[in-house]
């Protein structure tokens, strides 16, 4: 997680376009100024980030379905529940599955955990639009390449 | 079994807040109801689950904006009925689908 640069996943760990589903790993940093606000003698992530980071693993997987054609962006948060406390450390398993995917917009519901432990869920809808600027393809295909996402998986169908 | 139009009705209704009463077959979804892109996102995710179908809402925004189509076509309610039947009735004529 870099949370300065709002980069909240780390790897790819699965992707499976037949299914439609994504697991993700993100790691929470061990220190963050974040972290001497919210809160003192007491640290946890917000979960406007855990959010965020159960949005940027649904987007990856629509990236992935859509195979980059285009951009995915959060457009409503339904029934988003923070479970449990996320603390400095820890590791962030998120699973992401495609509910649907209209015309223009998709839907998915994620969940992420520590451990076997649920920590917070949700039900995501974007909206699809053309990349807006090519600087931003190069970033995402920059940043698919860093965190692992198998682009054999959509060359290869 | 309720009319295309009840479902509908009963939709919008339900995800946008609106009187289930004041919501008419003769109804634009934007003009009258007031209904916004984001809000009609809703809509549609839950129109399409309900009929196993997928509304080309980006085809019908660019005929609008081409000027090949009204929005009265697609977004009076009855109308947007009459168009979701159609989709119904085409997928059902897909053998497998």
């Amino acid at each position: 997680m870099n949370l300065d640069y709002f980069q909240l996943i780390d790897r790819i760990i699965d992707l499976n376009l037949d299914e439609k589903k994504i697991t993700v790993e993100a790691q929470v940093p061990t220190t963050h100024t974040i972290f001497e606000g919210h809160f003192p003698g007491f640290p946890i992530m917000p979960g406007v980030l855990l959010t965020e980071a159960m949005a940027q693993s649904s987007g990856w997987l629509i990236l992935g379905v859509l195979k980059f054609e285009r951009m995915p962006f959060l457009a409503i948060v339904k029934e988003a529940k923070m479970r449990g406390f996320v603390s400095p450390g820890q590791l962030l398993t998120i699973e992401a599955k495609l509910e649907h995917e209209g015309s223009g917009f998709a839907v998915t519901k994620v969940k992420g955990r520590v451990g076997k432990d649920l920590k917070c869920s949700a039900e995501l809808t974007f909206g699809l639009a053309p990349f807006p600027d090519p600087a931003l393809r190069v970033h995402m295909d920059a940043k698919a390449n860093e965190i692992g996402f198998p682009l054999q998986a959509i060359t290869h169908d | 079994m309720s009319s295309t139009f009840d479902q509908i009705a009963n939709i919008i209704a339900e995800t946008c807040d609106i009187p289930r009463d004041t919501i008419k077959p003769e109804s634009h979804a934007i003009d009258d109801l007031g209904i916004d892109s984001l809000d009609f996102l809703d809509i549609a995710f839950a129109i399409d689950k309900a009929f196993g179908i997928k509304m080309p809402l980006e085809k019908w925004t660019q005929e609008v904006n081409d000027g090949k189509a009204t929005t009265e076509q697609y977004f009076v309610l009855q109308n947007l009925a009459d168009r979701i039947d159609e989709l119904v009735a085409a997928k059902n004529a897909v053998p497998g689908a």
